[in-house]
């Protein structure tokens, strides 16, 4: 990694003990210049194999002031990654992981997505709970998600990754948002009562063709278990969901890539349809 | 084996063997190069003709191969279908005996149960919405009888599409009002989720499957009848079961059927 430009962050961030201190702002710096450039990284984790999560969340959270700074804006919900057993087994790990989403990364139902401003994206369809009261651990369940919720909405995310052809470790892409890149949501919310989660079936299709289906039991086997996974884990950090928070509970199907000139489009069983459209000539 | 010709009915018989010593064989077309699809339909039938003569008696068709994702791995535009009879269904809160099989696997399906007959080579996913009496959650147990499952298109057809055993859940609804293709469906083996879909997974929409089965009966001057129970196609993966395994097919609006393994 490259040491050219200032960092100034605080030590207490790294990883402490007798490892030298982790160059937090150094790292968040190279993810938010592939970010910039659309170059990518190697893996943070091929030259520190000994990151931790908790670091790499330390990496995030001054990748998040770099983001703001340039007028990202505020956070406004969070989005989980890993909740899949799939995913958990190939990277070895038996938890999901989370980053922030931020205020320019929302958009409406049928966005245009500009591929110029992407590295290696994929698109994968989620349930968004939306929380109308705040929702703090550690001892938060999903009945508490159920209250606190205004309701859910059918969502798709674009996932990118900054690190080269996705060699990601649990490390890698808890550093770089979560592999996050931008969220499309529908605008009907459908209050908890009018459906389950975990029963909800999607059917994504791509110009027109089936790609992928899932249920809500592939995030964490319950969308709003995963909202209180996520309220238990920001808990330690002093971090609270806020009232209009919105939660990307977690990828229902293998991702798919996205190309030229693709129309998307998930459609949920109670939640109706969402989708983006790909900008370019297929 | 021992066929000179592929003659269908030694075929069946051969493949009756298999089951009934529960032992695994090796797949037809390695031997039999000359058999196609057309052939494997007939060791299929001349197979249910052997069950018929052991007094068992149809219950309706199966599907598979009805994902995209199989066809293109099997390298096949179709989907294929086998034949089921009463001696396949186990009741609800029956429990599974892997005793009786060689190497079962379950998968997640919708359960048709027709309503009206219904034949012919125009068949659409509206005619058979309208011939149906109702759905249900269904598990469908498969066991083929090629070890470990390696079979060509054709030596699957002649293994009657792997048919071994089905569960219907307790509750059956009416079709009306339910958009099948966004049924969520969610595979449970011992309290942790293994698989999920939806279920379009079945040919786009399961109701075109069942089309796509009433047309191919047609080419063999068959039909349904009412009455007919027809599996629609596995949404998820096949998961391999063993005794100890309780398994639980939720889907959605349909509702859940369970299956204990012994």
């Amino acid at each position: 990694m490259s040491a050219a430009e200032p960092g100034g962050l605080p030590v207490d961030w790294g990883s402490g003990g007798v490892e030298p201190p982790l160059p937090v702002d150094d790292l968040a710096r190279a993810l938010y210049r592939a970010r910039r450039d659309r170059v990518p990284v190697r893996p943070l984790t091929e030259e520190r194999p000994e990151m931790t999560a908790a670091d790499a969340y330390a990496v995030q959270r001054r990748l998040v002031e770099l983001l703001q700074a340039d007028g990202e804006g505020q956070i406004v919900g969070y989005k989980l990654g890993l909740t899949s057993r799939a995913m958990q087994e190939q990277l070895g790990i038996d938890q999901p992981d989370y980053g922030p989403v931020l205020a320019a990364g929302v958009h409406p139902d049928g966005v245009e997505v500009d591929l110029g401003r992407l590295i290696q994206p994929k698109v994968e369809a989620e349930i968004a709970i939306v929380l109308e009261a705040p929702l703090a651990g550690p001892h938060c369940t999903a009945l508490e998600v159920r209250r606190a919720a205004a309701g859910a909405v059918a969502a798709v995310e674009i996932i990118d990754s900054r690190v080269a052809d996705w060699r990601i470790r649990l490390a890698d892409t808890i550093a770089d948002l979560a592999s996050s890149a931008a969220i499309a949501l529908s605008s009907r919310l459908v209050p908890l009562d009018r459906l389950d989660p975990r029963l909800a079936g999607v059917a994504m299709t791509r110009n027109g063709e089936l790609v992928a289906t899932g249920a809500g039991a592939a995030a964490l086997g319950d969308p709003l278990h995963a909202v209180a996974w996520l309220a238990n884990t920001l808990h330690p950090l002093g971090v609270t969901l806020e009232a209009g928070h919105v939660v990307m509970t977690g990828a229902l199907h293998a991702a798919v890539p996205l190309a030229a000139g693709d129309v998307f489009r998930a459609e949920f069983d109670w939640l109706g349809p969402v989708g983006l459209v790909v900008a370019g000539a297929r | 084996m021992n066929h000179t010709a592929a003659d269908p009915v030694a075929l069946a018989q051969h493949l009756a063997g298999l089951r009934q010593g529960r032992t695994a064989g090796t797949g037809l077309t390695a031997e039999h190069p000359g058999l196609d699809l057309e052939l494997a339909y007939a060791v299929q039938e001349a197979g249910v003709r052997l069950l018929a003569a052991a007094g068992e008696r149809p219950l309706g068709f199966k599907l598979g191969l009805t994902s995209r994702a199989k066809q293109a791995q099997m390298g096949v535009a179709e989907p294929l279908y086998g034949e089921l009879t009463d001696a396949m269904l186990l009741d609800v809160g029956e429990p599974l005996d892997t005793g009786q099989l060689i190497q079962p696997r379950v998968e997640p399906e919708i359960a048709f149960l027709l309503g009206a007959d219904l034949a012919g080579e125009r068949v659409g996913a509206a005619q058979v919405l309208a011939a149906t009496a109702a759905v249900a959650p269904a598990i469908d147990v498969l066991d083929s009888r090629y070890a470990g499952y390696a079979f060509t298109l054709p030596d699957v057809v002649a293994d009657n599409a792997s048919a071994a055993r089905l569960v219907l859940g307790g509750v059956r609804q009416a079709v009306d009002g339910i958009d099948l293709r966004l049924v969520g469906c969610v595979l449970e083996v011992g309290g942790r989720v293994r698989a999920t879909a939806a279920g379009a997974a079945a040919l786009g929409h399961p109701a075109a499957a069942v089309a796509w089965l009433v047309r191919a009966l047609h080419r063999r001057g068959r039909g349904l009848a009412a009455g007919d129970v027809v599996l629609s196609g596995g949404l998820t993966e096949a998961v391999a079961v063993a005794p100890g395994d309780v398994v639980v097919a939720r889907l959605g609006r349909l509702g859940t059927v369970e299956l204990a393994v012994r």
